[in-house]
């Protein structure tokens, strides 16, 4: 895909996440729109997936650490083709697949159970590791919260991949700036993270989570590197597209009502019209 | 037992031992360890299969998140580490990153209970049978002696899903050595009949019980015992079967008396057959320093400590 076209894409997750989310009425909006490029550049240009077998095995993986922003994969895997766009609406709710944090076992394309913090990453350097243990060359992606790298956890699975060399793995954080108490730097600051991950023997890349360029060249960066695992460092602006969301922590954790869903998808429908015209 | 022929080996050299044997029948086994192979005895698989034996470092969380993105690619990971950590430390892990998703992941959990010894309260893990049995669909195993760990190690690498198993640091007497024995997961065993009264054990507290029957019959008490070495899922059945023999029913087990094999035999009996259980385990209390002989002494989990326990409880 080209970049218009990623980003037509891109909007396209981010109106699936408002419509999941306002669905039901609960849910993580505001980190599933800042990541909302990144997921759409992996499932549609980047990784080696195939919808129609989600079970490929030597496919490449993706776990989602910051488990919360499920609505975003969930949109993006949905307009990949996994499954249903219209089973977005059943997020959250009774008998529905969509869980409120993913889960491998009722959704197709999801590679690891995941939402506790800290966790996602650990499975990931175990599949990439796997990989390295068969001389397989898939790879493996996985996406953290600015928020969520506070986990010990996290520096335990970076001091491991950055030990055995896992160079087929991307650790991706999602640095928006803001968890559920406020801004991350008033909180307990992770600053700097690309210098903790350089110290933790990662190739780091730091790019604007919203620029498909740095994307690309980012993601190509890190195919190209061998001998130490990459940790690209997303510099995003939370609740990215909806005019109200945009860097308001309220909209961590909160669905829209109906009025605000009806402004959120007007916003959304602008950036696809200037799209369509940028096209032309 | 207390004949000094019978052979003792503690059931974490079994585990390593077992493990070695595993490795050349299936190379999808892997092994982790986090700094501890030398006491969880994995070493001798780690001399086998080097590349295949995966140190971790001091980091049980992420060793066990490790082993949960192996498993999704088809290898079987064995976890190794102390019971304290396994279970305790790294609970939250095991239960969302293994259990949730049912992953085919096998703890091999070490130096349970006080026979840890010397090393006191802080490593001598009291809990890990109740933590690990409250996690949906996770299969808890105890075995009593050498033989019953290695055939619970190779049971656990055939069955899909995750796995608890808990191991001793103390050498103790291989009860099993016979030839028609086998094993099966969530199956109990009649290890001596009887008819006064029922003492269902596991772990090291099985050998320890058949001690306290042989008390018992000297003083006209005729006990029922059974191996329990699948806490989960439970042999309901024959504990069952069995209380309705004798009406009375003991439960023996180097682990709390909150949650573990008692708590799982109450579990079974009230909803089926009540009758009065005896709970002998850790009452409620940490551990200490002290060798892990005396300490079983010390907290009646000895065949006198049962003998004298059981025969109160009838009187």
């Amino acid at each position: 895909m080209n970049n218009l076209e990623l980003k037509k894409m891109a909007n396209e997750v981010r109106k699936g996440i408002v419509t999941a989310v306002h669905s039901a009425k609960a849910g993580h909006p505001g980190g599933s729109l800042s990541a909302a490029d990144i997921y759409t550049y992996l499932y549609f240009e980047e990784m080696n997936i195939d919808p129609q077998n989600p079970k490929m095995a030597d496919r490449d993986r993706f776990v989602l650490s910051k488990g919360h922003t499920a609505p975003g994969l969930y949109s993006t895997l949905a307009h990949r083709g996994f499954f249903p766009v219209e089973d977005l609406v059943t997020l959250r709710k009774l008998g529905s697949h969509l869980q409120g944090h993913p889960c491998m076992q009722h959704t197709p394309g999801i590679d690891m159970s995941s939402g506790s913090l800290g966790q996602g990453i650990s499975s990931a350097v175990g599949m990439a590791l796997s990989a390295k243990l068969d001389g397989k060359d898939f790879r493996v992606y996985t996406l953290l919260g600015d928020g969520e790298i506070q986990e010990g956890q996290v520096w335990e699975a970076s001091m491991f991949a950055g030990h055995r060399k896992l160079d087929n793995l991307v650790v991706i954080v999602d640095n928006n700036g803001l968890q559920i108490d406020g801004p991350v730097n008033e909180v307990c600051s992770p600053y700097p993270i690309d210098k903790k991950f350089e110290a933790f023997n990662f190739h780091v890349i730091n790019i604007d989570a919203h620029d498909f360029d740095a994307i690309r060249a980012a993601f190509k960066e890190a195919r190209e590197t061998k001998g130490m695992p990459t940790a690209i460092i997303a510099h995003s602006v939370k609740g990215k597209g909806v005019s109200f969301m945009e860097n308001n922590v309220s909209w961590h954790g909160t669905a829209p009502n109906d009025e605000q869903y009806e402004v959120a998808m007007a916003d959304l429908n602008k950036i696809g019209e200037e799209l369509v015209k940028e096209e032309a | 037992m207390a004949d000094s022929t019978v052979k003792k080996i503690a059931t974490r050299e079994s585990y390593g031992n077992a493990l070695v044997e595993l490795g050349a029948e299936n190379p999808d086994v892997v092994v982790l360890d986090a700094d501890l192979a030398a006491a969880t005895k994995t070493g001798v698989f780690k001399k086998a299969y080097p590349d295949r034996h995966i140190d971790c470092g001091i980091a049980e969380c992420n060793m066990v998140g490790i082993a949960a993105g192996l498993a999704t690619t088809g290898k079987i990971p064995f976890v190794s580490s102390f019971a304290m950590f396994a279970a305790g430390r790294a609970f939250e892990q095991v239960r969302n990153s293994v259990g949730y998703p049912h992953l085919n992941v096998k703890i091999g959990a070490t130096h349970a209970g006080i026979t840890v010894g010397e090393d006191g309260a802080s490593h001598q893990c009291n809990e890990d049978i109740a933590l690990m049995r409250t996690i949906p669909g996770m299969v808890v195993m105890c075995p009593a002696d050498d033989i019953e760990a290695k055939a619970a190690v190779k049971a656990a690498a055939e069955y899909v899903g995750p796995v608890y198993m808990r191991f001793g640091r103390a050498a103790c007497p291989v009860i099993n050595d016979r030839p028609d024995y086998k094993f099966e997961i969530g199956k109990g065993t009649v290890v001596r009949e009887g008819k006064d009264v029922t003492i269902v054990a596991t772990g090291i507290c099985v050998g320890n019980a058949l001690e306290a029957a042989d008390m018992l019959a000297a003083e006209g008490i005729s006990a029922e015992v059974i191996n329990i070495c699948t806490i989960k899922p439970l042999d309901e059945e024959l504990i069952i079967k069995s209380a309705k023999k004798t009406g009375k029913v003991v439960t023996a087990e180097e682990h709390s008396v909150i949650g573990g094999l008692g708590s799982a035999v109450c579990d079974a009996l009230c909803k089926a057959y009540p009758v009065p259980v005896l709970k002998i385990g850790m009452q409620d209390v940490f551990g200490e320093s002290g060798p892990a002989a005396a300490l079983v002494e010390k907290y009646k989990l000895d065949g006198k400590g049962i003998f004298e326990q059981t025969k109160d409880f009838l009187k």
